[in-house]
């Protein structure tokens, strides 16, 4: 029999959730494993390539749900490699959403203000940073313009992009070979492994079981570093604490396949997920209306034509994040480039005589690909979805060697839900129809579902255990010394990009992972500083966990 | 042929050669099947390779029941697919794909396919495929790279305030 291999820390994951608590925990003195189901990817991995198999294949899972498709990362790193870097914190009314229980969904021991110090913990270690206009790609300033002519207001987001290295070459979702994207590579991760952390790529955590020690034991498989669905080995290893971190997607599949061996898991496993709302509008502008009414134009002296150049989103409009209005009416609107491979097939032709999402106008809309302008709706759904049992391995049945996969996860918009990308397709309408400026379209939901890139609360916190899956440790309940720690732990849409706030309820759950993990004889204690060394978010936070995991 | 067929009713091209049957030439210039579809389906990586025989006779069994239903007499000669019009091909790839459609996810995802050859020429170098003219990548206007095969922008912005920011903004720049 081979031998089990043993650590103190099992982290599954390697995205925000997993990263962070990674760090803290070996920083502290914990022997932290982290076990990342995709590749290892870094600098000059990151190829400007759509050919299949380049990075943006190899870093991605695109899996298709039963009314709802999440695109989310697969590397080590995990989201935050293949995401945008719009780094905002959640508006203070997020966090006292109903939602769809009827009553405060939040923990009541979280709220914007006490979950404040934990951003600024994130903000100093990546960096956020504020962004100036002339930071400000033409997408974004396009849009900006627009809300201005039409009477709202508009802000540049927070990002975590060090501009200086910057050039807006806009294929910062297949991996930033320049370095400006700020990614968990650059920080977390390298201070993680600094303090001894070992990190496997292409490990795929399958199920937990409890060891007689009270601990947990991991099966993993080891998969190929093409084809993901061969199975090239696999083995298992103990922990003392165990962080789930494997996104939104991926977690409650795991938990759920682990519910024989580990016992009942909580109701909410695998429920109220939240695609965060999301929803695309394509708008196809009229460059001489760009001219005349915006007064815009390039050096060259073309208004626009600049869809491929930059770098993400970059200016929002929040008029919307209002905590007055109605829940479900609150959302913001955000510029967006979505590159093509899977970013075209869902635009749809307005006032289409035929087919909207393909044929022959689908390509004339192709034609003017130049000067489309994307808009992202993070909104407030009504957290619908539910995932079906698990596939046989991983989050899905994969039908690509790469990438593409097909889930069990179900989702059927409510009237709430709809209610809100009503409103705001509507408003995406109102603003960038005015005076001619554009035709605008949503994204279908007919093709393959909604569609997010912020999947949410399939195994959230919580006050109340029927609803929630975990404690506001961010503790499974009923089995303790099992963490989550990523999208899934977040309790509903947050209206804005979330990664911010992934990040900071991960800071704040590694005091009490620590505290767990001393009970189990694991000599770790917390209080390390920004991966870089910067000490006052570290000093900020030190005075709220009471001491106690600080000794 | 009959994945040519169905790659151009998803975007279509012009004939590449008087009597080409599988491309409709429904529109001006390279569609899908110029950009390399077929290829693209054919790819190890795409995973779909192994099925697409299967796929193509299901493809013309829902053909030739649509052809029934209509009452058209299809040209024995070339696959039924193949032989429906243009607007018949378009109308079945619409059922097909449709929500409701028990076989919705197969079709679908030969449309993504066939999507994905025109706007990103996923079996080929992107690099190489704008050197080489691809219709799909080239008629959306895709900027080529620099010299060393790498994008940069280095004119980017419009270099100035367009908007007011929300009065309620933190000194971070995030919502208050």
């Amino acid at each position: 029999m081979t031998a089990i291999e043993s650590t103190d820390v099992v982290v599954v994951g390697s995205g925000f959730g997993g990263a962070i608590t990674a760090y803290h925990l070996a920083a502290g003195g914990a022997r932290v494993v982290v076990l990342e189901r995709g590749p290892w990817l870094t600098g000059q991995d990151f190829d400007q390539d759509f050919k299949f198999g380049a990075s943006s294949t190899r870093a991605f899972d695109f899996t298709i749900g039963d009314g709802m498709s999440v695109l989310a990362g697969n590397c080590v790193g995990g989201g935050s490699v293949v995401y945008f870097a719009a780094m905002p914190r959640a508006p203070r009314f997020v966090f006292e959403r109903h939602g769809s229980i009827g009553r405060r969904m939040w923990p009541a021991a979280i709220s914007r203000d006490t979950l404040e110090p934990w951003y600024d913990r994130v903000a100093e270690a990546l960096p956020v940073t504020r962004q100036d206009w002339p930071d400000v790609p033409y997408a974004g300033g396009l849009w900006a313009a627009a809300c201005h002519h039409a009477g709202r207001t508009a802000n540049p987001v927070p990002v975590a992009i060090d501009n200086e290295r910057c050039v807006n070459c806009n294929w910062m979702m297949s991996g930033c070979r320049f370095d400006a994207k700020r990614s968990l590579l650059l920080n977390y991760l390298p201070a993680a492994i600094a303090h001894g952390a070992r990190i496997r790529p292409l490990h795929e955590v399958q199920r937990l079981e409890r060891t007689d020690a009270g601990g947990y034991r991991l099966h993993y498989t080891v998969v190929d570093d093409v084809d993901y669905r061969v199975e090239v080995g696999g083995g298992a290893i103990d922990a003392k604490i165990v962080v789930l971190a494997a996104g939104a997607g991926a977690t409650p599949v795991i938990l759920q396949r682990s519910a024989d061996t580990l016992g009942p898991m909580p109701a909410a496993v695998g429920r109220y997920f939240s695609g965060n709302g999301e929803r695309l509008n394509t708008a196809v502008v009229d460059e001489d209306r760009v001219r005349e009414v915006l007064g815009l134009s390039r050096s060259d002296g073309v208004p626009y034509e600049a869809y491929q150049i930059g770098k993400g989103p970059c200016v929002a409009t929040w008029d919307r994040l209002d905590g007055s209005l109605p829940e479900y009416l609150r959302y913001s609107l955000e510029q967006l480039y979505f590159p093509p491979g899977f970013g075209t097939i869902l635009a749809q032709v307005p006032d289409a005589t035929g087919p909207t999402w393909f044929g022959a106008e689908k390509k004339e809309l192709l034609r003017h690909w130049k000067s489309w302008l994307t808009i992202f709706t993070m909104s407030e759904d009504d957290n619908e979805g539910v995932f079906g049992p698990p596939p046989p391995t991983g989050n899905a049945v994969r039908v690509s060697q790469q990438m593409l996969g097909r889930g069990a996860l179900r989702y059927r918009p409510t009237e709430n839900t709809l209610r809100g990308w009503a409103a705001s397709d509507a408003e995406v309408r109102d603003i960038l129809e005015r005076d001619g400026l554009a035709r605008v379209m949503p994204w279908t939901n007919d093709v393959v579902g909604a569609y997010t890139v912020h999947p949410l609360a399939s195994c959230r916190i919580g006050d109340d255990p029927a609803t929630s899956a975990l404690d506001d440790r961010h503790e499974l309940r009923s089995h303790p010394g099992i963490f989550v720690t990523d999208g899934s732990a977040v309790p509903g849409a947050l209206t804005v990009n979330p990664a911010m706030t992934i990040a900071a309820l991960a800071e704040r759950a590694v005091p009490a992972i620590v505290e767990a993990a001393r009970q189990r004889g694991v000599a770790v204690r917390y209080g390390a500083p920004a991966p870089d060394g910067a000490t006052a978010g570290r000093d900020a936070v030190l005075p709220l966990v009471g001491g106690r995991a600080a000794r | 042929m009959t994945f040519e067929a169905f790659a151009d009713t998803i975007l279509p091209g012009e004939k590449r050669f008087p009597g080409d049957v599988t491309v409709a030439g429904a529109a001006i210039g390279g569609g899908a099947v110029a950009s390399g579809a077929v290829a693209v389906l054919r790819t190890d990586e795409g995973g779909m390779a192994p099925a697409l025989d299967n796929l193509a006779e299901a493809l013309n069994g829902h053909a030739g029941g649509y052809a029934a239903e209509r009452g058209l007499s299809l040209d024995p000669a070339v696959p039924p697919f193949v032989a429906l019009s243009f607007p018949d091909r378009t109308e079945l790839v619409a059922r097909l794909t449709a929500p409701t459609h028990p076989e919705r996810d197969i079709w679908v995802s030969v449309a993504m396919f066939s999507t994905i050859a025109f706007d990103a020429a996923a079996h080929l170098h992107t690099v190489d495929a704008l050197a080489a003219g691809h219709p799909g990548m080239t008629t959306m206007g895709f900027k080529p790279p620099q010299a060393d095969g790498l994008w940069r922008f280095p004119e980017f912005s419009y270099g100035r305030q367009l908007a007011h920011p929300h009065p309620d903004t933190t000194p971070s720049g995030s919502p208050a």
